[in-house]
């Protein structure tokens, strides 16, 4: 195999996992100042926007409690964030600033290795994220199904695509600021037009079309559909997608990627 | 048995750079192999090629008998690097740091461990396994470093300016781990501009300057053909010292290499020496060494 840097993605999980444990590793040690704030923001997320401002909030079918409507998009986007920031500011650090990957490289791990053992990592702390939601969401009472313990693992594998997302921005940042301009074209858009907070039947047809390609829509639909335990063709669709544009994504991003690090 | 390394008219190309300008040296088992020359004549270009993390333009180079275009993994697993930049994690123990990297390599987690501690031993930090990085001496970084890259036990080892930064104990301890490691078999491959380093450790040493290699040979061989064996230095800021010194020191077999201040002259016996008629507060005459030998190939602006 040639050091190259348009070759089609080569992955294997055998070498991609030790660079895992590596980050498993670090986050082991400091566990306790990670695990907290992972609980923390969706909880007062969930307090303000569901037992506050839900509320004031009904809606006009039998939708039932806005708390239990945005629960499901918490884990949603919650388990993005979370694998967001561990392949944009956790990544870049690593790449960047510690020099770690050219460490890494250095040893029979290439590119592709390293590039992989980052996103199952980042898909990992997704899963992390998802689950402690889940966790407090059903001691709350908001989980009606069995099916719902799918979640962590649809989780892990939708956070493959965030994770992707976010070292494709790493492979272009200049600096911190870089990801600056990924959070507000990109992450916030979503975080705040995917059916989180509210239906997105609210909007005329083509909006809401549009709004489906934004990867956190189809994710939250199809959590929303596990927590109720009503399967559709939605979830299926929205499976497919996903799956799709994890996989356009985690190429463009690792072709980006070697030719930043390949000289 | 492979050469451990074969070069043969190796190009290294970077966007608007030519950094590697076609060359050739084969590496034998077991020597300390060394590259000298000013920066940027391109031997870190050729050591990260070796290493499989630069792709080579043209040419062709074998690790072993492997090419460095096809075998990148199975020779990566035959290579302890230590590089020039530090690049130790500082999220990580010290006893971590070489742990998780023999992870790399494949070992599981016990054996990175056991592995680890054994590696720690032989340098000297097993008192600092739980330390963090940022609490070690630049000597004690540089020695982990090597430790690092000697994890897997490799049969040979790329070492980029090993001891660049380092004040004269920890260089000398560099120096001792590394004769170690030769004596134990090891092939080992530097980069330096540093004349004592490469004459104290390598066995071979090739000068590069602007990409290419301008010599090559033993360090006595380089020094003999180059600067002879002894040389005659003399200082003034008065150019008619310099003038009268030169006429002084010219015979059919020297040759006299002259600066602004300064005066060289090379290729004269030690009887010349001593029928010449010196200014010995002016005039120093010394053994030849390979900084003469460096001056004279990669150059100064000295004319003879």
């Amino acid at each position: 195999m040639a050091i190259t840097t348009t070759a089609l993605p080569r992955i294997s999980v055998r070498h991609g996992v030790r660079v895992w444990r590596r980050n498993w590793a670090v986050f082991r040690r400091f566990a306790i100042a990670e695990v907290g704030p992972i609980a923390v923001e969706p909880l007062l997320v969930l307090g303000a926007l569901g037992v506050g401002l839900g509320t004031y909030v009904t809606f006009s079918d039998d939708r039932g409690s806005y708390l239990a409507f945005i629960a499901p998009g918490i884990i949603g986007a919650y388990s993005m964030f979370a694998a967001f920031f561990e392949c944009t500011y956790g990544s870049y650090t690593r790449m960047d600033i510690q020099r770690l990957y050219n460490a890494m490289i250095a040893t029979p791990l290439g590119i592709d290795d390293v590039f992989l053992g980052e996103v199952l990592w980042g898909a990992t702390r997704a899963l992390f994220s998802a689950t402690i939601i889940l966790i407090v969401i059903s001691l709350l009472g908001f989980v009606d199904s069995p099916l719902a313990l799918v979640i962590p693992v649809f989780a892990f594998l939708v956070g493959l695509l965030f994770a992707s997302v976010g070292l494709l921005f790493t492979a272009f940042a200049v600096s911190y600021w870089t990801f600056n301009y990924a959070i507000s074209l990109f992450i916030f858009p979503m975080y705040f037009f995917s059916g989180v907070f509210f239906p997105l039947d609210r909007y005329p047809e083509l909006i809401g079309r549009i709004a489906w390609i934004l990867p956190l829509t189809p994710y939250v639909a199809a959590i929303r559909e596990l927590i109720v335990g009503q399967l559709t063709l939605t979830t299926l669709w929205a499976a497919l997608y996903l799956i799709a544009l994890t996989a356009v994504i985690y190429s463009v991003a690792l072709i980006k990627m070697r030719h930043r690090l390949i000289r | 048995m492979d050469a451990p390394v074969v070069a043969r008219d190796l190009v290294k190309t970077y966007r608007d750079l030519i950094a590697v300008r076609g060359v050739s040296f084969s590496v034998k088992p077991g020597e300390c192999f060394g590259f000298l020359g000013p920066n940027g004549a391109g031997k870190t270009s050729v050591l990260r090629m070796i290493g499989c993390v630069s792709p080579v333009t043209s040419g062709d180079l074998w690790v072993n008998g492997m090419s460095v275009k096809t075998d990148e993994r199975q020779i990566k697993a035959l290579l302890g690097v230590v590089p020039q930049e530090e690049s130790l994690d500082p999220d990580l123990s010290v006893l971590n740091n070489l742990a998780i990297y023999a992870g790399y390599f494949g070992m599981s987690g016990a054996e990175g461990q056991r592995r680890a501690r054994e590696s720690l031993d032989e340098f000297q930090l097993l008192d600092r396994a739980t330390s963090q990085v940022d609490e070690l001496s630049g000597g004690m970084k540089r020695r982990l470093l090597i430790a690092r890259g000697l994890i897997n036990r490799p049969p040979i080892v790329l070492l980029d300016e090993p001891t660049t930064g380092l004040d004269p104990q920890a260089r000398h301890a560099v120096w001792r781990n590394l004769r170690m490691l030769k004596r134990a078999g090891v092939t080992l491959l530097l980069s330096t501009h540093y004349m004592e380093e490469a004459a104290v450790l390598c066995d071979r040493i090739v000068v590069m300057h602007e990409g290419h290699i301008v010599d090559e040979g033993a360090p006595r061989d380089l020094i003999s053909r180059h600067a002879g064996e002894t040389v005659v230095e003399v200082h003034s800021d008065d150019p008619s010292v310099l003038d009268a010194a030169a006429i002084a020191l010219t015979a059919p077999n020297s040759s006299v290499e002259t600066t602004e201040d300064a005066l060289y002259a090379f290729g004269l016996s030690a009887e010349e020496i001593a029928l010449i008629e010196l200014d010995h507060t002016q005039a120093v005459v010394r053994p030849a060494n390979l900084e003469d030998v460096f001056l004279r190939l990669t150059g100064r602006g000295l004319q003879d």
